[in-house]
């Protein structure tokens, strides 16, 4: 197999891994919005941490892609 | 080509080859003529050699220089007057500091306070990296892992030095979390140490990867507005403001968590629990 050919493949299958960051970031949003129904004065307290889970979930989808990066242009 | 590319003042007898196999380099992935990693290279402005190792001052010393300034500048100058009812850049100097502050409190506690002019010059100093990154023309020096690892790696040693100094050899009962029964020790340990040493790891890599991914991906869908011409780079154009507007909100976010996890390690190391 040439290298060029390998190295599309390898990063077609680094990107895969970022299907798991997908249903994480998603179920930040989906556990806020459950206890925001639950209790929606506890808005102000829980409205920071969103953010923070929202860009440690995304990090793990990144590592993914600079795999796949890596394997493409290095 | 993630690593910086050798600088353009190569010898003259391999002068013409270098180039050639530079350009080579760069149209020799896949993609045919995108080339969205051009934007990360660094080019020195003014070169200084002391004793042969290379310090010159280069694009990124030039944005960090810049943002260094801008910061400085917002403070001292937008809440210098310190009046009473503030003014507009007065509120918006205050609201960093005391959003920072409030910061540290929560997550460092009360003994925290003396360490708080390091996290804020250092979430200034990543904030106004990341945003004036979206300058257009601008280079985000945050965008190299060399100069988050070198914060990352920075902190993480002086975290733990911190550490180790207030607490002396208890310092490692970090690695043991309180109540789990002994003979889980075996396998609990080095699943805590390892998760431990890739703090700086994964601190440097999530502001590397966020600012990086993000400015290929706004420069390959800016190069598809201009390959499809007017009419049909009208789709690619809108995608493009929304992807903007994403990037600032990531840009201000990265900084912010590098900030918080920073405060987080710091309480970790004070308070070892």
């Amino acid at each position: 197999m040439e290298a060029e050919a390998a190295k599309l493949i390898g990063a077609g299958l680094a990107a895969i891994g970022m299907i798991g960051a997908g249903i994480g970031v998603g179920n930040v949003w989906a556990s806020y919005i459950t206890a925001l129904a639950r209790n929606p004065a506890s808005k102000s307290e829980i409205g920071a941490n969103i953010w923070i889970g929202f860009a440690v979930t995304e990090a793990i989808a990144l590592f993914a892609l600079i795999v796949a990066l890596i394997a493409l242009f290095a | 080509m993630l690593r910086a590319k050798p600088r353009n003042t190569t010898k003259d007898s391999e002068g013409p080859v270098a180039a050639n196999k530079g350009a080579q380099a760069a149209e020799s992935h896949g993609g045919g003529g995108l080339d969205p990693l051009h934007q990360f290279e660094i080019h020195s402005l003014l070169d200084i050699q002391i004793g042969g190792l290379d310090i010159s001052f280069t694009n990124s010393s030039l944005w960090m220089v810049i943002a260094a300034v801008v910061s400085f500048s917002l403070i001292r100058f937008g809440a210098g007057a310190g009046s009473l009812v503030p003014s507009r850049w007065q509120l918006i100097a205050e609201s960093l500091y005391s959003t920072i502050a409030d910061m540290v409190r929560d997550n460092v506690g009360s003994d925290g306070k003396k360490y708080f002019p390091f996290i804020f010059t250092l979430f200034m100093f990543l904030l106004f990296g990341n945003v004036l990154g979206m300058v257009p023309g601008s280079f985000t020096f945050t965008s190299h892992i060399a100069v988050t690892f070198a914060l990352a790696a920075s902190i993480f040693v002086v975290i733990t030095a911190i550490g180790l100094v207030k607490h002396g050899a208890k310092f490692f009962s970090l690695f043991f979390p309180h109540g789990a029964p002994i003979a889980t020790a075996p396998i609990l340990i080095p699943i805590e140490l390892i998760s431990y040493l890739s703090r700086p790891v994964s601190l440097s890599v999530r502001l590397f990867a966020n600012m990086m991914v993000g400015h290929t991906l706004l420069k390959v869908i800016a190069s598809f507005a201009i390959m499809l011409g007017v009419v049909g780079g009208i789709a690619p154009l809108v995608l493009l403001v929304g992807i903007t507007a994403l990037e600032f909100l990531v840009a201000i976010l990265q900084a912010y968590v590098f900030t918080i996890l920073t405060c987080i390690y710091l309480h970790d190391a004070l308070h070892l629990h």
